[in-house]
């Protein structure tokens, strides 16, 4: 973290800091977290905030949460290398950079309605990464391909 | 090339080597395809055709390709005589079929079925279309009409003319022929233009015209592939009936053609071909549709005996 987030973002005790968010896309990051249904949860959220690796960026605390790896294999699909900052007692414990895995199963479904995926209970969606930028996945069975927008909007 | 149990599933599974590995067996099965093959080399063998939609020109071309090679077939053309009337789920049937047979071939509403029928299945699964998505024993055969009737696939310029957009046919075998060094034209309406991420993935390989205009480029066409144009996908009938008529391969058109230009079509056509086509040297639909056998005969024995 550095000095001029800390004056805009205060320290989290315990939980979850993802960084490097590309702009914009943080109310995705929460969205797919399903954070606004827990009123227990304090999330701090910071947009347009000045990186000079990305320009601009987008950054979200959340307290008390730590992320399981289906999380974080979603936050992956919206904000591929997002940094996460696992925090506890105000100490960073651990630090790493999400990424997409080649093979993407679990986490969404395929966007094509015919799709047999869609259609047998026993089917578990797997998809195979083509491009991280511009950001497009395959479907296994059907072989549909995906844009942006449609991985976003088929999320689990 | 390893065949032996081998899943046909989708065209994009082959490689050049092996499609053509397929045409040249496909040849040699040729003079087998009506009088069935002398050795009857699957003679041990059962097939099963699971066909979850009607289909009777495949459905009987597959049986008839097993029949020719001496295997023995079973299956069902219905749902109402299979135990998906009673509501089980295909991965369900494909385990007990596996039991019962050596090879499944599958015809199934959901796109990504056959995928998922390999599997559960041991034995290897044919696609025998999968909803609007893959059909890869028709592309097959499409290339082998192509060489067949036309000469050595590269080289060709090959124009697809119709429905673009929903042709499954279409999306299909331009991608094959996307693996050869050919020229593509898509020549349709506006709104039946083939899809963007099927275009954009041919691009990148070999170079491609689209145009409304048929007139324009008959004269650089060697292989001319003809969809019908389905009259539902236009909210309005005059405008299908605008459209459709535009798309009409008549003989005064062929005559504007290369002297070796060949006509094909997918079948069952409509209005799209006049039958005063038929007689003409470039029509070779009805060819096309007869090499069904011979490619499917080729198919079962590659993955079947592995030769």
């Amino acid at each position: 973290m550095t000095e001029e987030k800390m004056l805009k973002v205060e320290k989290i005790r315990r939980g979850t800091v993802i960084d490097h968010i590309p702009v914009g896309r943080s109310f995705q990051v929460l969205k797919i977290l399903n954070i606004s249904s827990d009123p227990g949860i304090t999330v701090s959220i910071a947009i347009h905030v000045k990186s000079k690796k990305m320009g601009l960026k987008d950054v979200v605390k959340i307290e008390d949460r730590i992320l399981d790896s289906s999380e974080l294999n979603k936050i992956a699909l919206i904000a591929e290398g997002a940094s996460i900052t696992i925090v506890e007692e105000y100490e960073v414990i651990k630090k790493f950079v999400v990424t997409l895995p080649d093979i993407i199963t679990g986490i969404l479904k395929c966007s094509n309605g015919r799709c047999v995926s869609n259609m047998e209970n026993s089917v578990k969606p797997s998809f195979t990464l083509l491009s991280k930028n511009p950001l497009m996945i395959k479907c296994h069975y059907c072989e549909r391909e995906m844009e942006t927008d449609e991985i976003f909007g088929s999320i689990l | 090339m390893m065949w032996l149990n081998r899943d046909i599933v989708s065209i994009g599974d082959l490689s050049v080597d092996e499609i053509m590995e397929v045409i040249d067996k496909a040849n040699k099965m040729l003079p087998y395809a009506s009088s069935g093959h002398p050795d009857k080399p699957l003679s041990d063998k059962i097939v099963a055709t699971l066909f979850y939609e009607p289909s009777t020109r495949t459905r009987l071309s597959f049986e008839s390709a097993a029949m020719r090679m001496g295997a023995r077939v079973l299956g069902f053309g219905s749902l109402e005589a299979s135990s998906v009337a009673k509501g089980e789920t295909l991965s369900d049937t494909i385990r007990i079929i596996n039991a019962y047979s050596d090879a499944i071939v599958l015809r199934h509403p959901s796109e990504g079925a056959a995928r998922l029928a390999s599997e559960f299945a041991d034995v290897p699964v044919i696609n025998a279309g999968d909803g609007a998505g893959q059909h890869p024993t028709q592309t097959l055969l499409d290339i082998f009409t192509i060489w067949k009737e036309s000469g050595p696939v590269n080289g060709k310029s090959i124009g697809f003319v119709g429905d673009l957009k929903y042709g499954r046919t279409v999306h299909s075998l331009s991608k094959a022929l996307s693996m050869f060094d050919v020229s593509l034209y898509f020549i349709s309406p506006e709104e039946l233009k083939i899809p963007k991420h099927i275009k954009r993935d041919i691009e990148k390989k070999v170079p491609v015209k689209e145009t409304k205009n048929l007139e324009d480029v008959i004269e650089d066409l060697d292989v001319l592939y003809v969809t019908r144009i389905q009259k539902e996908r236009f909210p309005d009938v005059d405008e299908y009936k605008k459209v459709a008529g535009i798309y009409v391969i008549r003989p005064s058109l062929l005559s504007r053609g290369r002297k070796n230009l060949i006509v094909m079509h997918p079948l069952p056509r409509v209005d799209e071909i006049p039958a005063e086509v038929d007689n003409l040297s470039q029509a070779r639909y009805f060819k096309q549709a007869s090499y069904g056998v011979p490619v499917r005969m080729a198919i079962l024995d590659l993955i079947l005996r592995g030769e």
